[in-house]
């Protein structure tokens, strides 16, 4: 009886628990992440603490204007592409081949092994990174100058001030880094691919390669396309604590070490002008809005299981 | 022939993930020599695998300055506990009411929370509003408040599992009990959601564990100041090592700073390092669940 009132009516004894209990986190999302939409407005405001948000005079487009004046607009945006488009190329790459070769391992124990070994730096915060990192190259004491030139110390090279070696070095440490994870991401679908298909094919003679070739890459396809997607969905925002720990912070690598993200936090709080730092802030949620929910559309259409919405 | 080509493969593949469990593993085991390696011998022959002198130097020099990362330590201890703590319950609460399909206005609800997945303030706004509105700066809610508390991608994983997991035989049997929704909850649902809640909980307590970026925006007090946030401050400047070792005594020149910011890194990583082993699978299965399949 109950049940056919609840279909009809309202019933607001039945369901007002449910609101009640949904508050808390409706409140921390209104905090965290609905207010801060109405701080975006700053960024065509000439902000202070002293006037807030609404108080602060409007300056039209100016703080953008300034912002691409500068040319940094420039450097930190094509910096901010480049590194995500050259990692989501390497990573499939990567990803797809450790994955696949994870899959032969049959040994438990040597698996297991495996896997923890290369998911340890996946869990590790960038600033302990930044220590390893720096144990390998610091000019004085790292490992490279010295395994490289012995105590002839007016060949070392000064990693730290050199700018050509940093693309080399990020994506080293990038893949480092999240090799791991990667791994895990295609694995899930491997180790759900029907052993029989396999079993059919070294009926037929088929090689392994022939077998990757022509029955693990045609199914893996999905997910790496799906995969691939939703990173060109985030291509507008970088990690900022691989750009900002790694190198660590120094000025003379900012050609090749600036993203958005570093950009805006040094804008913001390092040399303080909220002018620049909420432009840039405000065409990176913009853009990077218009990105994801490009990405998801296109996914949505693919995969309906996969998209975000 | 089909099974020597098989082998094959075996061996290539064992050979390739040793090299990369190596290449995973090895500057660990680097940064831990560096740390006991001898200060003189550290700038002479730089950090090595093979020094030629140990010294626990650098970690006596630590010792006397014990209060200042005793405190580190308490407050990274603090802030994962207590911030795992409500985050888990946050979430939990968050995506069982998502996962009710009947609920009127749940639609909405539910883009109220994935909104934010494809939406995010920017760096500048958010900042602006903690500090600004809510005022956080040194304070401990600096650093458990700012984006780690729940976050929409682990609602939607935990509403998924109290969809498919959960019986709806068990919601009818307690409602025909008259028992209220609240109770349900934390008696029914709660013990039936284990693996999803230790997974919540497990990646929760590893992003506070870690974190130094709401230390580096929002605190510069150094009482309340964790260990990832030191080792931060010594990354930005060795200036904050002979700062935190100054206080003993010890003149900036007679420090061994270049072994002693390894055994800071040492210290601040031992005990996820030791607890890793144990939780790894927990952490591989986080990881998994929360990838998109294909």
């Amino acid at each position: 009886m109950e049940k056919a009132k609840k279909k009809k009516k309202f019933n607001l004894k039945h369901w007002l628990p449910f609101y009640i209990m949904f508050i808390p986190g409706f409140v921390y999302l209104i905090m965290n992440n609905y207010l801060p939409l109405y701080g975006l407005q700053i960024a065509f405001k000439k902000f202070s603490f002293k006037n807030g948000i609404t108080g602060s005079t409007s300056v039209g487009l100016k703080n953008f204007e300034a912002l691409f004046k500068t040319g940094d607009a420039f450097i930190m945006i094509r910096n901010t592409l480049l590194y995500n488009i050259l990692w989501i190329i390497i990573g499939i790459i990567f990803g797809v081949t450790v994955a696949i070769l994870f899959n032969e391992i049959t040994n438990k124990l040597a698996a297991k092994f495996y896997q923890t070994a290369i998911l340890l730096p996946y869990l590790m915060s960038m600033v302990v990174v930044a220590y390893l990192v720096f144990a390998y190259l610091s000019t004085d004491t790292g490992l490279f100058n010295h395994l490289l030139h012995g105590s002839d110390t007016s060949s070392y090279t000064a990693f730290y001030s050199e700018k050509k070696y940093w693309p080399f070095i990020l994506t080293f440490v990038q893949q480092w880094k999240t090799i791991g994870f990667g791994m895990l991401l295609y694995l899930s679908t491997l180790v759900g691919i029907d052993k029989s298909y396999y079993e059919a094919a070294m009926l037929d003679g088929a090689t392994k390669w022939q077998q990757i070739r022509f029955i693990t890459l045609p199914l893996l396809k999905p997910t790496i396309i799906m995969l691939a997607i939703l990173n060109i969905g985030q291509i507008f925002r970088s990690d900022f604590g691989l750009f900002y720990q790694i190198p660590m912070n120094q000025g003379a690598l900012y050609d090749v070490t600036q993203t958005i993200d570093t950009y805006v936090y040094r804008a913001l709080l390092v040399k303080p002008n909220y002018g620049l730092s909420s432009a840039a802030s405000f065409l990176q949620s913009i853009v990077g809005f218009i990105f994801i929910v490009s990405a998801n559309a296109i996914v949505r259409k693919m995969d309906k299981n996969s998209s975000i919405f | 022939m089909v099974s020597r080509d098989q082998k094959r493969w075996k061996v290539i593949a064992h050979i390739v993930m040793i090299i990369m469990s190596a290449l995973a593993l090895l500057p660990f085991i680097l940064l831990i020599i560096a740390s006991f390696t001898d200060e003189a011998v550290a700038l002479k022959d730089g950090y090595s695998y093979f020094p030629a002198k140990f010294s626990l130097t650098a970690y006596q020099y630590l010792l006397q300055n014990a209060s200042v990362f005793v405190r580190g330590y308490g407050m990274t201890i603090f802030i994962t506990v207590v911030g795992t703590l409500v985050s888990v319950v946050l979430t939990a609460l968050t995506a069982y009411v998502l996962s009710k399909r009947n609920l009127p206005g749940v639609k909405i609800m539910n883009f109220i929370v994935l909104f934010t997945m494809l939406f995010n303030g920017g760096l500048v706004a958010t900042y602006i509003t903690y500090v600004g509105t809510f005022h956080v700066k040194n304070t401990v809610f600096g650093l458990l408040l700012p984006s780690l508390l729940m976050n929409a991608f682990t609602v939607m994983l935990t509403r998924n599992y109290f969809e498919h997991s959960i019986p709806e035989e068990i919601y009818e049997s307690a409602r025909i009990d008259g028992a209220s929704e609240l109770r349900i909850f934390i008696k029914l649902v709660l013990p039936l959601s284990g693996p999803i809640l230790a997974t919540v909980g497990l990646m929760s307590g590893i992003a506070y564990w870690n974190d130094w970026q709401n230390a580096m925006y929002y605190i510069s007090d150094q009482k309340l100041k964790t260990i990832q946030a030191i080792l931060n401050d010594i990354n930005n400047g060795i200036a904050a090592l002979t700062k935190i070792a100054g206080t003993s005594g010890a003149t900036a020149a007679d420090l061994p700073t270049q072994t002693m910011r390894m055994a800071v890194a040492v210290i601040g990583i031992l005990p996820i390092l030791i607890l890793y082993p144990f939780f790894q699978k927990y952490f591989a299965k986080g990881l998994m669940a929360g990838s998109v399949k294909g």
